[in-house]
């Protein structure tokens, strides 16, 4: 290494241009640095997502095989009632967990921004689920909406005998108590978000508006709110995200049951590939969760980029 | 009463149901982390005569000491999650530091040694954030298994880093650009190269977005289940499959306080890293998300 970093700052000291063997790779040297991360995009990322489609046309089943079946495996993922049940789940759970995060992050940012006086220590609490696994805070909520162990027994053991709470083990609310557990673990972190953008909104327009005797609550819903919509946009994202890759939570929580009632298209993919020797409806349904990534990816990526062709 | 008084009475009422509401809001938060502290240290015997949710009578270490070292995890050997930690220790510890080292350079490079088409490399690259992993969960199956070291922590420790790099690209890249490009020419006027800038000059600068880098790839890969559970095989398991099997597969009485147990020393070196450092742990996550 030593030697090229001489021969580079010879480079770079000559103002002529490079003509020596050693100018020659030292103008390589960065290119040459980052070529091992090309090789991770080229091939890890966008040769293996190609790899994946390719598997979801062939008759995989326990191990790779390339005999090409057409849209069978798409034929077949959407006749899986399982399939359907997991991507009405997602499409529940992903609405419900996405609207509460927002709208608790926006809540408890506004509430913090009055200058409270235990602020760091309050941010610091709601926030602190986000530095856990999702298996760990599966594994909490599970014990606690467990009906016979957790809340429902504590509350009925305090008097109130008819208090039912049973959503874990009801095919017909399991997917509901995913959502508990996802709004519990990430809203804070959607906190975060607005609270920095809080702090950058243009102090003096709101000083205007003071002035010119709007009230506070005015000055939230006209002026300060509308001003962080590029935060909403941008968590809208994140969250979007983390609810189409839901996979250990759910599974730690539920399991996908009782039944498949809160099954989510990651457990079914994951299952259909690594225990059911169902490969190729797997690769199809991993080809549709990546999709859908894509189709709330491409508008903001957009935008980030024409933002930053404006600078 | 005159105008102002009323004022303030009104002000003082506002504030105490602000404190109040945030008061409510961090006992939920903190709700289930309390509950998984007292349960850990109860003995089943008292869990099994009385509430499960309850203050123990008497600190009791046996829970902790089953989770760690005594329960029977599906059928292995060695016996507790303590191999499980160990594993997640030897795969977290050098896909950090491995993840961050590249993403450092990448970075580097990205800001002050541009090429034609480095934007569009870095454009690439970024999309390599949002990937949902099943999408490339098969293909990387088969290529451990090519290279010989599918369900080692090796490939572990590998398929970390490779789907980490994004990330870590992305924090060194973005907060580089802040730094003015005059610092590198200077520089290279003065004869320093490209190494020579970037140990002397770039690392020296990058103590935050290190602080920041190291904590998010540690959270990730600490967290992490769905590689763990995929290319892992039961002597290299990470310890979120380790909880996870404890949890949902052992037969007989549930033992609540094991779980409980079980469950913080899983979360416990997040969650230190949290404390600690809270500070970076939140920039990490706001990074590149919020704008201005």
């Amino acid at each position: 290494m030593s030697q090229t970093l001489t021969s580079s700052s010879q480079a770079v000291r000559t103002p002529a241009p490079a003509r020596s063997p050693a100018d020659r790779i030292a103008q390589w040297i960065p290119k040459l640095v980052l070529s091992p991360t090309l090789v991770i995009v080229v091939v890890f990322f966008y040769g293996f997502i190609f790899w994946t489609g390719l598997l979801s046309f062939t008759n995989s089943r326990m191990l790779p095989s390339y005999g090409l079946v057409g849209w069978d495996n798409y034929v077949r993922l959407f006749n899986n009632e399982r399939w359907l049940v997991a991507l009405g789940n997602l499409g529940i759970y992903a609405f419900l967990f996405i609207v509460i995060c927002l709208v608790l992050g926006l809540l408890l940012a506004i509430l913090l921004d009055q200058k409270i006086r235990a602020e760091g220590a309050l941010r610091t609490i709601y926030l602190y689920p986000m530095a856990l696994s999702f298996i760990v805070t599966g594994t909490v909520w599970k014990w606690m909406l467990n009906p016979q162990v957790g809340l429902e027994q504590f509350v009925q053991s305090l008097g109130w005998e008819s208090f039912q709470f049973d959503w874990l083990v009801n095919p017909d609310f399991s997917i509901y108590t995913v959502v508990i557990a996802a709004v519990w673990q990430s809203s804070g972190f959607v906190m975060a978000l607005f609270l920095a953008g809080l702090r950058g909104v243009d102090d003096s327009i709101i000083k205007a508006a003071q002035i010119d005797g709007a009230s506070r609550f005015t000055i939230y819903t006209r002026i300060i709110i509308p001003s962080l919509r590029p935060v909403f946009f941008s968590a809208f994202i994140m969250l979007a995200h983390i609810a189409i890759k839901s996979f250990d939570l759910a599974l730690a929580l539920t399991g996908g049951g009782p039944g498949i009632s809160s099954d989510l298209p990651a457990i079914f993919m994951y299952q259909l590939s690594f225990t059911r020797n169902q490969m190729g409806i797997g690769a199809a349904s991993a080809m549709i969760m990546l999709l859908t990534v894509i189709a709330i990816l491409v508008p903001y990526l957009y935008s980030e980029l024409r933002v930053k062709k404006h600078d | 009463m005159t105008e102002h008084n009323q004022r303030r009475y009104s002000d003082i009422s506002g504030r105490a149901i602000l404190y109040a509401l945030l008061g409510i809001m961090a006992l939920y938060y903190l709700l289930p982390l309390a509950l998984m502290i007292v349960t850990s240290f109860r003995s089943m015997d008292e869990i099994r005569m009385g509430q499960l949710i309850d203050w123990p009578t008497q600190l009791s270490l046996d829970a902790w000491r089953i989770a760690w070292d005594q329960a029977q995890i599906g059928a292995r050997s060695e016996k507790g999650l303590r191999p499980y930690f160990i594993n997640s220790l030897l795969m977290t510890l050098p896909a950090v530091a491995i993840s961050t080292m590249i993403g450092a350079i990448n970075g580097y490079v990205l800001s002050f040694w541009r090429f034609k088409g480095s934007n569009l490399f870095f454009g690439l690259l970024l999309f390599g954030c949002f990937i949902p992993f099943q999408a490339i969960l098969l293909p990387h199956a088969t290529v451990l298994g090519k290279m010989g070291i599918s369900g080692s922590i090796v490939g572990l420790v590998f398929t970390h880093v490779i789907y980490g790099v994004a990330f870590t690209t992305l924090f060194f890249r973005n907060y580089y650009v802040t730094i003015p490009g005059e610092l590198v020419k200077a520089a290279q006027l003065d004869g320093a190269g490209f190494w020579r800038i970037f140990f002397r000059i770039m690392l020296p600068l990058s103590t935050p977005i290190l602080t920041v880098c190291v904590i998010w790839q540690f959270t990730q890969v600490w967290n992490d289940f769905l590689f763990g559970v995929t290319f892992s095989d039961p002597s290299s398991q990470p310890i979120t499959v380790g909880l996870n099997n404890l949890v949902n597969s052992s037969t007989g009485e549930r033992r609540y306080n094991v779980d409980m147990a079980g469950a913080i020393i899983a979360a416990l070196p997040t969650l230190l890293v949290y404390v600690i450092a809270g500070k970076y742990f939140v920039r990490g996550l706001t990074a590149g998300s919020v704008k201005g």
